[in-house]
């Protein structure tokens, strides 16, 4: 199927073909609301990169969805769809958790690696029990993590509300962490270079997102575990007379997954909340769903990909403000828009686009 | 005692009915989409578009029969998409899946917000504008009869009319699905969709046909939470009963009867755990409510690897069908 595009049109054109399909589809729900898509679309960029403020929100959720739509990624290439980032995410932030409270006797140079490990470690875990579930027992992933992300939930839960909670405050939350057990956050490290930046929850935890960006690339395309990895989602059967063990590699490739999803929290709870609260991950796993279909699995695309949904994280706040009919929960409505464009009609222009350029290419 | 048993146990049951409705319609709908070789994990948004347009309407119109037909409406129009990227595009079936349940659960909030001014949630219906109980005949002069007739007045009488529609669709399905053309049809194409096209039926016809009498299906659950289980439309109200729906599904292995068993189990569940909430049983101690919520997750996860019984899909669902050229 991609024989017949030029690469240019399939890495660039083709998803903003969709891209811009899903922005039209939004903008007459924005219509039929009655308001102007492009006043709309004007109080919305302003809103995402206006202003300082601006930019730290939208690269906060960034950050979000780098760790979610890399764990959407991964698995992905191991022939894996993994809806479970929610949960696993949710699971992690237990771990950090339980690391920055339980641990905070400890300086913070030790705390703070080990609270990103038990997170990772715990998303791990959570992301690699569906994945031995498929490998030795045959159920399939998609329905497991489903599950499993109802089974996170129910158990996050009982734990916030009956073990982990704070008596004095009224809703079921941690205590706050001690400041030397969270990550830096953004202004903090620019007051210490003797600068000043606005304030914003960015935190060091953007660096540790694009080091996972960094170290997904490198695994997936110049390691012989990635080269397996891909070789098991394009072909089981290739892969077993390779003598690559299928089995291993989806536990290895949700394990992974998971714990890139695990990350999540470290941004959110380590780094913007500095404590752990009820329901934490908001909905963000899922967006790695549209941010790996928009980003096309690749590192470079989440990325990209991450930040135009940071970006319209943080503008639809602001046009929500500004706009009173206008709901935060328009930015859903987009992704969901972007996962059926460019995912489940991925195709749906190609036929076209491909008889433009067989034309354009051999003229009459 | 005895009868103080006998009440708390009618009411146990008459409460697990309600619950199970929007269950059993929504599994129901699934077994079309899944037995015809569709995997369907956006029942959910169905399911929430649904109770977003039948509580509109019925706001507007006064009437829950205008609020049913626009559920049936729209949860058949997101069911025709559905179609569309899976059968005629041949897209990823669960990422389609995903795509409504994301769309849905954005689109609703955005429009109430919008349109009813009241946070994301649609106004309190009146009583006219919703669907009421119904008294069936003789319910209060058997109310009197020991045991049965306190059975057939607190279980069996007093329902709304969807309660008693989904009651009838279950034998009404299992009949199409197993006795009729269309049915072993439908059962042929999601096991072996070559077959089906070599005895020249169109496939893609068949799966667009399953995915309508899916969204029907979600369109009469949603409209059942808001106009008739509830009186309004609130934000996330489906709150994750199309999954469990899915997995009441794969619980009966895609068969009719054992899927509407395994929807009245989890609703059983569901009743129960509102009654047990900070209640001593004897040598447990209290159950923490999560743990109950969490059963039915976690029953599906151990049927699906084997732990406890097997199920096995249809084998062609997930699979888009390409017509040999």
């Amino acid at each position: 199927m991609t024989g017949d595009l030029p690469r240019w049109v399939d890495l660039g054109l083709l998803p903003l073909a969709n891209l811009a399909a899903a922005l039209l589809i939004s903008s007459l729900v924005v219509l039929a609301i009655g308001i102007d898509p492009r006043a709309a679309l004007a109080i919305l960029v302003h809103g995402a990169v206006g202003y300082p403020e601006a930019w730290g929100y939208t690269l906060y959720y960034a950050t979000n969805f780098v760790f979610t739509g890399l764990a959407v990624a991964v698995a992905f290439h191991a022939g894996l769809f993994n809806i479970g980032g929610e949960g696993q995410a949710y699971v992690a932030g237990l771990g950090a958790t339980l690391v920055c409270l339980g641990l905070d006797a400890l300086p913070g140079f030790v705390v703070v690696p080990l609270a990103i490990l038990a997170a990772a470690a715990f998303g791990a875990a959570w992301g690699a029990i569906p994945g031995w579930l498929q490998a030795r027992r045959g159920s399939h992933v998609v329905i497991t993590t489903i599950m499993f992300n109802f089974l996170a939930a129910a158990l996050m839960t009982y734990l916030l509300s009956n073990v982990l909670l704070d008596p004095t405050y009224g809703s079921p939350e941690t205590r706050r962490f001690a400041p030397h057990a969270t990550m830096w956050t953004f202004s903090e490290l620019a007051a210490r270079l003797g600068f000043q930046a606005p304030r914003s929850p960015l935190n060091a935890a953007t660096l540790l997102a694009l080091a996972a960006a960094a170290f997904v690339w490198v695994y997936v395309w110049r390691t012989r575990a990635g080269y397996a990895l891909r070789t098991v989602g394009a072909s089981e059967q290739a892969a077993r007379y390779a003598g690559i063990d299928p089995a291993r590699t989806v536990i290895v490739a949700m394990a992974i997954s998971g714990a890139l999803a695990g990350l999540m929290p470290v941004n959110e709870v380590m780094g913007s909340q500095q404590r752990m609260v009820l329901a934490f991950t908001g909905g963000y796993g899922f967006v790695g769903i549209a941010v790996a279909l928009m980003g096309r699995n690749h590192p470079v695309g989440v990325c990209l990909a991450a930040l135009l949904f940071g970006a319209l994280y943080q503008g639809g706040s602001d046009l929500a403000f500004e706009i009173s009919t206008i709901n935060r929960d328009l930015v859903i409505v987009i992704q969901g828009l972007v996962i059926l464009f460019c995912g489940a009609l991925e195709n749906m222009f190609r036929p076209a686009l491909a008889a433009f350029f067989s034309r354009a290419k051999a003229p009459a | 005692m005895m009868d103080d048993a006998l009440a708390q146990a009618v009411s146990l049951l008459a409460s697990t009915l309600r619950l199970a409705v929007p269950l059993v319609l929504a599994a129901l709908a699934g077994l079309f989409a899944e037995r015809s070789g569709v995997v369907d994990i956006g029942l959910e948004g169905k399911m929430l578009a649904a109770a977003f347009a039948s509580a509109a309407v019925a706001h507007v119109s006064g009437s829950p029969w205008m609020g049913l037909t626009a559920a049936v409406a729209v949860s058949c129009a997101l069911a025709g998409v559905h179609a569309y990227a899976c059968v005629t595009q041949r897209g990823n079936q669960v990422v389609a899946g995903m795509a409504i349940n994301v769309l849905a659960a954005g689109t609703t909030v955005v429009l109430a917000y919008a349109w009813f001014n009241e946070g994301g949630n649609t106004p309190a219906l009146p009583d006219p504008a919703r669907f009421r109980a119904i008294e069936l005949p003789l319910a209060a002069a058997l109310s009197g009869v020991p045991v049965l007739g306190r059975i057939y007045a607190g279980v069996v009488s007093g329902h709304n009319i969807l309660v008693y529609a989904a009651a009838m669709l279950v034998p009404l399905v299992s009949f199409v699905v197993f006795r009729t053309r269309f049915g072993l049809r439908l059962r042929a194409v999601g096991e072996n969709p070559h077959a089906v096209d070599t005895a020249g039926i169109s496939v893609s016809w068949l799966r667009y046909r399953a995915m309508f009498a899916c969204g029907a299906l979600c369109g009469i659950a949603g409209a059942y939470l808001s106009t008739a289980q509830g009186a309004a439309f609130q934000r996330e109200m489906t709150a994750g009963r199309g999954f469990l729906a899915l997995a009441a599904l794969i619980f009966g292995k895609w068969m009719p009867v054992p899927a509407v068993l395994a929807c009245l189990l989890f609703a059983f569940a569901d009743a129960l755990q509102g009654r047990l909430q900070g209640v001593e049983l004897p040598g447990i101690g209290v159950v923490p409510v999560q743990a109950i919520q969490a059963m039915p997750y976690l029953l599906t996860v151990l049927l699906l690897a084997g732990f406890v019984g097997r199920a096995v899909a249809p084998k062609a669902s997930g699979v888009p069908y390409a017509k040999e050229k």
